[in-house]
């Protein structure tokens, strides 16, 4: 059995229905990252975890005990607020020992486990400090040593690297990600960034208007999207109208290219079909009656590689990755697919 | 707490404050037209067929007009001066300014009784100067009047434009200047239109302080009457009825006047909506300039300083020894010793500060209540609550006082009625009543401020209701409690337009003391008790002001 299984999960706002019938299961020592855009029920999903809002249906068991009806106060779930919410009026050290307190830890104990979960984060030493003279990546760690000090269950991150600069974000990440899987602790981390989610996941949950709409390892999402939603959501994508031939071929415009079928159902052949094609899906080759034919109107250079914006005189864009000399802006190409990482899905009806 | 049990106490406390703020409120409305016989519009005829009605209707009404018109004449160039231009001395004068904040109503117009009254300094220099024989004016009527309001309203504007002036976007003026707009067209549609939400504040509060102005016109009114004092008047003349159908006409007139300011401005600030840069200092041109400038603004410190001396002077003169000399014979700590000294001196002192005191406690209490009633659970009563709140606010005091001593003089529980006047809760009440405004706005300002998240954090580090409130709410909300506690403590130490209707002798406090020293040529006892009143102001506006310095 799972240890933390949520099941039938359902909390309406108002009419707004913010999570809908959720299901999800978390093994020991599972990192699930909850990743979606914003107003998809992630973060109503993590405070119904918390026990700060509760469900209008649905339960939340942890390690077999019903934990749906217990307050906040009984969950001894540990939490990292989106902006940490440290007690501003609290030094670094009584922010730490804030749970600790709350379970009865004192005296030389107390000291022992606020310099513990300090030193964890690296911030050994800190104890006298103002929180509010901190910069945004110590406050963070604060943040994180307090929720950790008193030893939870779980730990539930809220947007916890949302509030940090790019450059501090993706070492934070990565400090993050090692202490979690030292710890071993079973954690839930909501994040609007699929860079976030893949990094601090063993696996995601991608959730859509309350729903899931697909839970699987970052391979697994990136590389078999199960919705038309998966594929745009995660990684890049173009999007252009298709019809479906089979489930390893459509046509586009008149061109026939090999594709993954991506469901639901089998193929019908002949009906219209949405293809979500990654640019390392298509190639730039030279202009021949044999291949689609395109006009490159921008050329955004990376290093190694640059994506080239390809439209076709028909109004289809196209974002195609290729070597950075392959093509000038202005020159016509043809396109040619390459088969992997070509989505097609039917079309919404 | 379920959401039931919040949304059950939520409407306990709208009955509380409905009993306490609306109730007697609606009774004034109602007394007005009942008489022994049932219902009546006698006393509304013979309100409206009397002339000296619509004379102080209508004095009340130009004078606060004329009040607003003044101050802001005054307090929004000098905001524009101490905020926008760079001088020797800026910072301590621009303190100074916001001075005539510290004088409680009554301390003030005595203040300027003393200085320029017809026995007062100036009055006195002048008098030897050119050897008269008579004081060379008296200080009466309107202009006496007008002169006190623009004197302590002025830093309405003045503070209200200053901090909005602070928060200016730099950046919005440079791209301003960028778009080649000169200095006039920067005034007119950037800085000003900013300035709006401050200058109309200002303007409600002045207009509002004024129409319920009480101790200048009572002092220096004579026979210029305004509807306060007309109200007062009527009632010794033992006529309550028509008393009342004044209550309602003022009560109906300050209600009407803030329905017009919130029509027109419905609120909302210009807050920039980028993050922006401190707007730079205009430097006054020439070295000559900047000295002028500074020189008349010292000028205008000791000027806005010169009541607040006097009093601290004329509380060191001895009773009777000051008669026609122009400056003091003598000067001796002796009121002070006798202020502590003689019982029926001291009384006064102990009477206000424990009435104050148990005023503010409680208002405190209902305030904490409403915060997390309204912001924290929010009952479906939070507007209701909020409004009852504010209520005592748009009302003048007067009305308030003859409000509660209607309600409370009867003694029937049927119509939640009991009789209190004439003992010594009826002040502490009335003081607890008046102070719900300010203790309401500024805790549920505190609870609006504090980021809900630590209370969730204090939840999910194991700490229960008790030691949240104990640990993280309590210390969250210090700033705005003691803020809103200490300005609710200060105005009920001072009041006198409630005071003065419901006092006994046994609970009389200090304002009431000041007076009947006034009235016996003790000076130097009333100038004393002001000092103290002053004093106990200041440390206030101090407490308040380095709470808005912390970041």
């Amino acid at each position: 059995m799972a240890f933390l299984e949520l099941s039938g999960l359902t909390k309406n706002f108002q009419s707004q229905r913010a999570v809908d019938g959720l299901s999800l299961s978390l093994e020991r020592g599972e990192v699930l990252a909850l990743l979606g855009p914003s107003g998809s029920g992630k973060t109503t999903t993590l405070r119904l975890l918390a026990g700060f809002e509760s469900p209008d249906a649905g339960t939340v068991v942890l390690d077999g005990r019903d934990m749906t009806a217990l307050a906040p106060v009984a969950r001894r779930f540990g939490m990292v607020f989106q902006h940490y919410a440290l007690f501003p009026h609290l030094d670094v050290g009584a922010n730490v020992a804030f749970g600790l307190e709350s379970r009865g830890v004192k005296g030389a104990e107390l000291a022992r486990r606020v310099d513990e979960a300090l030193t964890l984060v690296d911030l050994a030493g800190f104890e006298r400090r103002p929180v509010a003279n901190l910069s945004g990546g110590q406050q963070q760690r604060v943040a994180l040593a307090r929720a950790l000090a008193p030893e939870p269950s779980v730990l539930l991150l809220d947007e916890p690297l949302s509030n940090l600069d790019p450059a501090l974000r993706e070492r934070t990440r990565r400090e993050l990600r090692a202490l979690v899987h030292r710890l071993g602790i079973t954690a839930v981390v909501v994040t609007h960034e699929q860079e976030d989610a893949f990094d601090l996941g063993d696996r995601i949950a991608l959730l859509r208007q309350g729903r899931l709409e697909q839970l699987g390892t970052a391979d697994e999402l990136y590389a078999t999207p199960a919705t038309a939603f998966v594929a745009a959501f995660i990684g890049r994508a173009s999007e252009v109208p298709a019809t479906i031939l089979s489930d390893r071929e459509a046509r586009v415009e008149s061109f026939t290219w090999p594709i993954r079928w991506g469901g639901p159902g089998a193929p019908v052949s002949g009906a219209p079909g949405r293809l979500l094609a990654r640019p390392e899906g298509l190639r730039l080759a030279d202009a021949a009656p044999s291949r689609l034919a395109g006009t490159v109107t921008g050329r955004r250079f990376t290093g190694a590689v640059a994506y080239f914006s390809v439209e076709t005189a028909s109004g289809l864009s196209f974002e195609i990755a290729g070597n950075p000399a392959a093509a000038r802006e202005g020159e016509t190409v043809g396109i040619e697919a390459s088969g992997a990482g070509l989505h097609l899905y039917p079309a919404a009806g | 707490m379920t959401k039931r049990r919040a949304g059950w106490l939520g409407w306990l406390l709208v009955a509380v404050l409905v009993w306490l703020v609306a109730y007697p409120l609606a009774l004034v409305l109602v007394e007005g037209v009942r008489g022994s016989a049932g219902w009546t519009l006698d006393e509304v005829r013979r309100f409206a067929g009397r002339s000296t009605e619509w004379q102080a209707l209508w004095a009340t009404l130009w004078l606060s007009t004329a009040s607003v018109v003044l101050a802001g004449a005054i307090g929004v160039p000098l905001a524009f001066l101490f905020e926008r231009v760079d001088f020797p001395g800026r910072k301590l004068l621009g303190t100074l300014v916001a001075l005539p904040a510290v004088l409680p109503p009554l301390v003030g117009v005595v203040a300027f009784l003393f200085l320029y009254g017809e026995t007062g300094f100036i009055g006195r220099f002048v008098q030897y100067l050119f050897g008269l024989e008579n004081p060379p004016w008296r200080l009466a009527g309107p202009g006496a009047i007008l002169l006190v309001h623009a004197y302590s309203m002025y830093v309405y504007f003045y503070l209200f434009c200053r901090a909005a002036l602070s928060r200016l976007d730099g950046a919005m003026l440079e791209a301003a200047s960028a778009l080649g707009a000169g200095r006039w067209r920067t005034l007119v549609h950037v800085i000003l239109p900013h300035l709006r939400p401050a200058i109309a504040g200002a303007a409600l509060l002045t207009f509002m302080t004024s129409l319920a102005s009480f101790s200048a016109p009572y002092i220096f009114g004579g026979g210029y009457r305004v509807m306060t004092t007309q109200i007062v008047f009527t009632r010794l003349n033992g006529d309550d009825r028509l008393a009342m159908v004044e209550t309602a006409a003022l009560m109906l007139l300050a209600l009407a006047a803030m329905a017009l300011f919130r029509r027109a401005d419905p609120g909302g600030s210009l807050a920039g909506v980028g993050k922006g840069t401190a707007p730079s200092l205009a430097r006054a041109g020439s070295a000559r300039a900047r000295a002028g400038i500074a020189a008349a603004s010292w000028l205008l410190a000791v000027i806005l300083l010169l009541p607040h001396l006097t009093l601290l002077l004329v509380s060191f003169v001895p009773v009777g020894t000051w008669t026609t000399e122009p400056w003091p014979p003598e000067f001796s700590p002796g009121n002070y010793a006798a202020l502590f000294a003689e019982p029926e001196r001291f009384r006064p002192l102990v009477n206000s500060l424990w009435m104050a005191s148990v005023a503010t406690a409680a208002a405190v209490g209902i305030a904490l209540a409403a915060g997390s009633l309204v912001v924290r659970r929010r009952v479906s009563a939070r507007r209701l609550i909020e409004g009852l709140l504010g209520l005592p606010w748009a009302v003048p005091g007067t009305v308030f006082a003859i409000a509660l001593a209607a309600l409370f003089s009867v003694y029937s529980p049927l119509t939640l009625r009991t009789v209190l006047v004439g003992t010594v809760w009826i002040l502490p009440l009335a003081y607890l009543i008046r102070n719900l405004p300010i203790t309401g706005r500024s805790v549920l300002a505190g609870f609006r401020q504090l980021d809900p998240a630590l209370e969730e954090a204090a939840a999910s580090l194991g700490a229960g209701r008790m030691r949240t409130l104990r640990r993280i709410v309590l210390p969250g909300l210090a700033p705005a409690l003691v803020a809103g506690a200490t300005l609710a403590f200060v105005t009920s130490l001072g009041d006198f337009v409630t005071s003065i209707m419901l006092y006994t002798y046994d609970t009389r406090p200090i304002s009431l003391e000041i007076l009947g020293s006034l009235r016996q040529g003790d000076m130097g006892v009333a100038a004393a008790y002001g000092v103290l009143l002053m004093i106990a102001s200041a440390m206030v506006f101090a407490l308040g002001s380095r709470g808005e310095a912390r970041p």
